[in-house]
């Protein structure tokens, strides 16, 4: 099995070169190995999903399985016998991260069909971001870790910049390369923070590895602690689409192209809270409870505002990009509760948005595509032209504003549980409030652009492609199998969650 | 001196040199041989050289009391030899088709790369002052070396004032040293330092202070770094190349070796210095950069940038931090030269050094783009490549000799560093072209890019092997200090 980890992150990076290989006049080519690869990965996915719950035993007090430890630079001046170590192994955490990676990249590639400029090169950056998440997700290994973590930011300039499209706003414009731009630069200036706390916490612990199974285990200062987890905090945050840094978020997901869009907002921003978890929470305990509340008022605020800023939006493309920053704000207060159910809840959510975001984003380009307008207030009676389109959307829209038997439900309450329980009332009042304002964006738009009585500008509108139905009908399958039986997430989760230190009952 | 002197130690260096005559003659004799082939034959003799070099793994001997003859050494003749080889291989094409006698251009580099081995031999401050005069005049006649460029003969005028003005201060630091310390012998300076140092007069100080200058003159440190924009600017493109990676490794080579066995024991009072300025060379060089639109000073400024990574080594001091350092510079030399091909082949083509003028390469030569992309985003430190790997153990061991402020400010110049990086990358992809016809191939320049993108990459995945082969050689300079009776300076935790 441990040999299938290596796989998720081999099978992406080797395939970069095939599709290099492959002469530019045979797009096709390059889109059935990406679908194959594609398969392949999810098919992965699923299966360390699946089996990661009946292999018990191994992983004592960390939940890791499958564990793989290779030597990469040993004994090497302040490098000791473990030094770096390439280590991979994933736990009740990683396990659906992995899942969501891998319905992500599947969805993708059939969303991304239609690309027709420089069609491999588009695959190549998209695998190359696919296995950065990958190796985020199943490292265990400090150094690994940030490796694969800037992995999975090194093609998104490209990816944007190239294959991306400007927005015009009457007297003001956003165009793909600002977007790019300012993606890139917030994130890798996020990541200069955790460079220095990376630096700062191998020196301190004094263990001369990067092992971070090793690294949990050393007794670290308090003090220290204290002033390293801000930088975890808001490094990894930046990713995560904290508030006040989340405004590459909105721009970047608007300028990327729909499948960029979708495994960025799907499973990208993930990398930020599953950092805090990983890193922050996991090895600086004392740290996390010292900056809980501040974490706290960051996702609350976060949540509210990303949910009015949805609100106030008539860009399709847009009021999406700003729910995402809301629902992350959800993860972060899951986070901050520092409680069993509300992490629970926040690891929940993070799959949850994961699906449910990449399932608007592929619903958003599919209109796009055809009427090449986002607004919504130009729109009317889609519905009656694009009746599946509209369905998958609907669900889309209903999870996300946390309707029972969808996947968004069961996360959220999980959060606010925990949130309540951990004593942060008003913040879990402002959550619910967030949430209803999700109901009203969500609906109206609904409403707006898909019901109602049919605009004729629109008459000849076609339903969206095969490709795209066949993600939307995935995605939805993860939204409804978390819905209505989240019980196989929550025992995979629940049992790492546990052995988090700092993490009460 | 009494012993009869063990010339055989020497033959590198001799290899080179009489090569080098022979190039010259080559080209007086023989010119049906034809300027092209006359650098693969250059080439042909810094491999031989880098060769030969390898019969003293794992020796350590001295030649006289000039020159140790260790795995440091031989690390830095094969890897000076490795970057000789690769401009002449660079250098065939341009030079056949811009420059005049390209014999004696052949000859330069091979006797710069000489005085580079030089460097990184001495045993004492004399020697390793003549090597770098000699490395020095090498690169300031290549550097004019376009005659009939106004550019070019500005460059080298500056270049060589100037240098003569740091080569002044740098021998009268020695001067001072020898008559604070008594000896021009690294090790002997050493010694007499890390004794009682409360009789040491305070020239021994303005001495250090003016070989630090001198130094940071050769490696491009601020605020010793004024020629090197216009210098690069203005020299052929190769010759950038040369003195960006060949210069600045030979610089740090005898930086290295000199205060590690020399004013290791002083540390503490140069220390902060250094660390000032690592960081000014690190703000100066990328906050430039940003402002460049000719790809030679760009990357003028990033090699400055890069010298500021390179100094945190040196304030840093260590046998841990040394290694880093080193690793670093073979790195950032693979990838730089690797950068450097990408240049001089799109120069070869359309004669074109302006960053817009790159618009559409993506489209016209998508291996060169792409080789340029990887040289690029190796620079700016992504991972993958090399620049990534390298730049966190440098800062890993800055940070475990409570530099870790040093090491934050250069993980934040290193990001500042990633955005004009990115502004060639966008002209490459999002421009478009004026022209939709594809370059032809240059198989021989691909080759080359694609052995330094190799090496980029093994440098980037896994750099243990090279490691390794630092390691042993910076044993040699910390070691040394061991056995002479001084105090133990091993690994400085």
């Amino acid at each position: 099995m441990e040999y299938v980890l290596l796989a998720l992150i081999l099978i992406p990076l080797g395939v970069c070169p095939l599709f290099m290989l492959i002469p530019s006049r045979y797009p096709q080519l390059s889109r059935y190995l990406a679908a194959l690869a594609g398969g392949a990965l999810f098919a992965l996915s699923l299966l360390v999903f699946i089996v990661y719950q009946f292999d018990a035993g191994a992983g004592l007090g960390t939940g890791l399985r499958y564990e793989l430890q290779w030597d990469w630079l040993e004994n090497i001046g302040f490098l000791g016998e473990n030094g770096i170590t390439f280590y991979l192994g994933v736990d009740g955490i990683g396990a659906p991260l992995v899942l969501l990676n891998g319905v992500a990249i599947f969805a993708a590639v059939f969303v991304s069909w239609n690309i027709t400029h420089r069609t491999k090169d588009f695959f190549v950056l998209l695998f190359l971001l696919v296995s950065g998440v990958y190796g985020v997700f199943i490292s265990q290994d400090l150094f690994f870790f940030f490796f694969w973590y800037e992995v999975a930011v090194l093609p998104m300039y490209l990816l944007i910049a190239v294959w991306g499209a400007s927005s015009q706003f009457g007297t003001f414009s956003r165009t793909k390369e600002y977007g790019a731009m300012k993606l890139t630069l917030m994130l890798v200036g996020g990541s200069v923070l955790i460079f220095i706390g990376i630096f700062a916490l191998f020196v301190e612990a004094g263990a001369g590895t990067f092992d971070m199974v090793v690294l949990r285990e050393q007794a670290l200062d308090e003090d220290f602690q204290k002033w390293v987890f801000p930088l975890f905090m808001v490094g990894f945050g930046v990713l995560a689409g904290m508030w006040p840094l989340h405004t590459w978020s909105p721009d970047g997901h608007v300028a990327a192209p729909t499948g960029v869009s979708m495994l960025h907002a799907g499973v990208l921003m993930k990398l930020g809270a599953f950092g805090i978890l990983r890193v922050g929470m996991t090895l600086l305990p004392e740290g996390a409870e010292f900056w809980a509340p501040v974490l706290m008022v960051l996702g609350v605020t976060g949540a509210v505002y990303g949910s009015v800023s949805a609100l106030a939006q008539t860009d399709l493309k847009y009021m999406v990009g700003y729910s995402s920053v809301s629902h992350m704000g959800f993860v972060l207060m899951g986070l901050a509760s520092m409680t069993q159910i509300g992490v629970n809840g926040a690891v929940l959510q993070m799959f949850a948005h994961g699906v449910m975001t990449a399932l608007m984003f592929t619903n958003v380009g599919a209109i796009y595509d055809q009427a090449h307008v986002r607004d919504m207030t130009q729109f009317g009676g889609i519905a009656k032209r694009m009746p599946r389109h509209s369905a998958f959307f609907a669900i889309a829209g209903l999870s996300s504003l946390g309707l029972p038997g969808l996947a968004g439900f069961v996360a959220e309450f999980h959060i606010f549980v925990g949130v309540f329980r951990a004593g942060y009332w008003w913040a879990g009042g402002l959550g619910i409030l967030s949430a209803a304002i999700t109901a009203t964006y969500v609906l109206r738009m609904l409403s707006r652009a898909y019901f109602g009585p049919l605009n004729e500008k629109w008459a000849d509108l076609k339903e969206m492609r095969l490709g795209e139905q066949f993600a939307a009908v995935l995605l939805i399958a993860m939204i409804l199998f978390m819905g209505l039986w989240p019980a196989p997430f929550i025992d995979r989760i629940s049992d790492t969650v546990e052995m988090i230190p700092g993490i009460t009952g | 001196m009494t012993a009869s002197l063990e010339w055989g130690l020497l033959a590198p260096e001799f290899l080179l040199a009489g090569w080098a005559a022979f190039i010259i003659l080559i080209e007086l004799f023989w010119g049906g041989l034809g300027k092209e082939r006359l650098g693969w034959l250059a080439a042909l003799g810094a491999v031989a050289a880098g060769g030969l070099s390898l019969i003293w793994v794992d020796d350590a001997t001295q030649f006289g009391e000039l020159a140790d003859i260790n795995d440091y050494t031989t690390l830095f003749r094969v890897f000076f030899c490795g970057i000789g080889a690769t401009i002449c291989v660079l250098s065939a094409r341009y030079v056949s088709d811009r420059l005049l006698h390209p014999g004696e251009y052949y000859a330069l580099i091979l006797l710069a790369v000489v005085g580079a081995n030089g460097m990184a031999a001495a045993h004492e401050l004399l020697t390793a002052y003549i090597s770098l005069e000699l490395l020095s005049f090498s690169l300031y006649v290549l550097t004019a070396y376009a005659k009939f460029d106004l550019r070019s003969n500005e460059a080298g005028l500056k270049y060589m004032l100037l240098g003569a003005f740091s080569s002044a201060f740098f021998l009268y630091g020695i001067g001072l040293i020898y008559g604070a310390t008594g000896s021009t012998q690294y090790a002997e300076i050493g010694e007499v330092l890390s004794g009682d140092t409360s009789d040491i007069e305070w020239g021994m100080y303005l001495g250090l202070a003016m070989m630090i200058g001198g130094l940071g003159f050769k490696v491009a440190a601020v605020p010793f770094h004024m020629y090197t924009p216009d210098a690069y600017e203005g020299a052929p493109i190769p010759i950038t190349a040369l003195i960006s990676s060949l210069s600045k490794a030979a610089g740090f080579a005898f930086f290295l070796k000199l205060f590690a066995v020399a004013f290791l024991p002083l540390i503490d009072d140069w220390r902060y210095f250094i660390a000032g300025l690592s960081v000014a060379t690190m703000a100066v060089g990328n906050l430039v950069a940003i402002q460049q639109r000719n790809i030679k000073r760009l990357l003028a400024y990033s090699s400055i940038g890069q010298v500021g990574y390179l100094l945190l080594g040196i304030a840093a001091l260590s046998q841990d931090a040394a290694s880093a350092l080193v690793l670093h510079m073979i790195g950032y030399a693979v990838t730089n030269l690797a950068a450097f091909t990408c240049v001089i082949l799109y120069y070869n083509w359309t004669g074109k050094e302006e960053i817009e003028e790159y618009k559409g390469l993506a489209d016209r030569a998508p291996y060169l783009a792409l080789g340029l992309t990887i040289a690029l985003f190796s620079l700016a430190g992504m991972p993958l490549f090399a620049g990534f790997t390298t730049k966190f153990i440098l800062f890993q061991a800055a940070a475990e000799q409570d530099l870790l402020w040093l090491a934050g400010v250069a993980a934040f110049f290193s990001f500042v560093s990633l955005y004009y990086y990115l502004i060639v990358i966008r002209e490459m992809y999002l421009g478009e072209p004026e022209e939709k016809t594809r370059f032809p191939t240059p198989w021989l320049g691909y080759t080359a890019l694609t052995a330094l993108i190799a090496g980029v990459f093994l440098m980037g995945l896994y750099p243990k092997p090279v490691f390794d082969i630092v390691e042993d050689g910076t044993n040699t300079i910390f070691v040394s200090e061991e056995l002479d009776g001084g105090e133990d300076l091993v690994g400085v935790p």
